[in-house]
């Protein structure tokens, strides 16, 4: 189908698109690259009435290491931050999760920020994202505030955002030396949106993990943290013994719907083989950094 | 509806049009400049059909609205072959009989363009994995990749 009947507006900075959406209401939706949105609109899911167009804005636009992380401007395309050298350097968790999200084509035109915002659970970006740790930064009509990434993802498609606020940048944190990363998701082809994923990061000091974050996407309400295999792993030795145990207290607890592409008692064995295979990738890549 | 003038280069012209807020660009590229080489297959940026390339880069025209293409140089699959002779990769496809119904061709063409302008050297793999981005229904993509690798090692011949 078409999308339904808007006003497009298009702003020229930050500033210029929280006064248009101060001013428009909430019938306006911010559009950067478009590739969640438009399609919703063509499915005639979503009918906003205006459109903030924030793609023209210079202040928007930029992709880079900042101050120890990665900083991501709302602008930013897919693919361009992606294969970004700072990207690969900072936050290749990140990368990983770029490249398994949607095609090419796709990647060249939506944006990370875009995908982050757009809060689907089973997305690959807010998961990297959540499991690597940062903020998000949001301007509105009273100014600019941050919100960190723990924070931001509250149920299906919905943020910490208030209304009239939008994500002018998000910023990654850097781990430290001698942490390594894994994300795997599982989908019927290469090319569909997964039933479940893994992103995991460990870091190692003496022979031990001293840091760990694990994050799943599909089996819940938003990106899920588990603090429980967190503990499993902090402390112990890298190794097919405290992964497996790890693997089992993420899947534990967690209680996955079914849909027509896999049960809930699907998703959570996919949960646990997804973890422990990550965190194996991820301990290889630790140990090649140190 | 608001409409808007937006002013974009294709195929290397320049053209000036008014458009509906709402105007897809691959309906404008059909409806109003009457290039219906480009293809609308599902409408929801999964089948790949609509590709165009802006600046180079393929993108789905479907879900990209007209007036965000404002600037913007698009090339479709009418810039192939100007002429009587074909592309190397449109002669390719039509030697390893990569095409049988020709919807997703034109998708399926400038993709393999973009995937040989960024590397003139791909290998199998890399030509089946750059196309996964396009769905066809009837060769089941192996004659598409011979097509490609076909097509390339001709272009790099040319090239030298």
């Amino acid at each position: 189908m078409k999308s339904p009947p808007f006003e497009y507006h298009r702003a020229g900075s930050a500033a210029e698109a929280a006064g248009l959406l101060g001013e428009l209401g909430f019938d306006a939706r911010i559009l950067a690259g478009g590739q969640s949105l438009i399609p919703l609109m063509n499915l005639r899911l979503a009918a906003p009435g205006h459109l903030v167009d924030i793609t023209g804005a210079p202040d928007l636009a930029g992709c880079g290491a900042n101050g120890g992380g990665l900083h991501i401007g709302a602008g930013a395309r897919q693919r361009t931050v992606e294969l970004h050298a700072d990207t690969l350097a900072t936050a290749p968790v990140l990368a990983d999760a770029i490249s398994n999200a949607g095609q090419v084509p796709v990647r060249h035109q939506g944006t990370v920020v875009g995908s982050i915002a757009h809060a689907d659970p089973s997305a690959e970006m807010p998961a990297a994202f959540k499991a690597q740790g940062g903020t998000v930064t949001a301007q509105g009509a009273g100014g600019t505030r941050e919100i960190a990434s723990e924070d931001f993802f509250e149920g299906y498609f919905t943020t910490a955002l208030e209304e009239g606020e939008l994500v002018t940048a998000v910023t990654v944190d850097a781990w430290p030396a001698g942490t390594g990363h894994g994300f795997l998701e599982f989908s019927v082809t290469a090319e569909s949106w997964p039933i479940a994923l893994a992103a995991v990061l460990i870091h190692t000091s003496g022979g031990a993990i001293d840091r760990a974050s694990v994050v799943l996407g599909g089996v819940a309400e938003v990106p899920l943290r588990r603090p429980e295999a967190e503990a499993v792993l902090v402390g112990a030795e890298p190794g097919a013994e405290a992964f497996e145990a790890a693997a089992e207290a993420a899947a534990t607890g967690i209680e996955p719907l079914s849909d027509s592409f896999g049960s809930g008692a699907y998703r959570k064995k996919l949960a646990r083989v997804l973890t422990r295979r990550a965190l194996t990738t991820a301990a290889e890549r630790a140990g090649g950094d140190a | 509806m608001s409409t808007h003038d937006i002013t974009v280069t294709i195929n290397g012209a320049m053209t000036s049009a008014n458009v509906e807020s709402r105007r897809s660009l691959a309906d404008f590229l059909r409806h109003d400049v009457g290039l219906v080489g480009t293809h609308i297959g599902c409408e929801q940026g999964a089948c790949g059909a609509c590709t165009v390339l802006i600046g180079g880069r393929s993108v789905r025209s479907c879900i990209m609205f007209a007036v965000q293409a404002d600037g913007a140089d698009i090339q479709t699959v009418e810039s192939l072959a100007p002429g009587a002779e074909m592309h190397p990769l449109q002669e390719a496809f039509r030697r390893h009989q990569g095409l049988q119904c020709g919807f997703c061709t034109p998708g399926m063409l400038l993709r393999s363009l973009e995937l040989i302008n960024d590397n003139p050297d791909l290998t199998a793999e890399e030509a089946r994995e750059g196309i996964s981005s396009n769905m066809c229904r009837c060769t089941g993509y192996q004659y598409i990749v011979d097509a490609v690798l076909d097509a390339a090692a001709e272009m790099r011949a040319e090239e030298g």
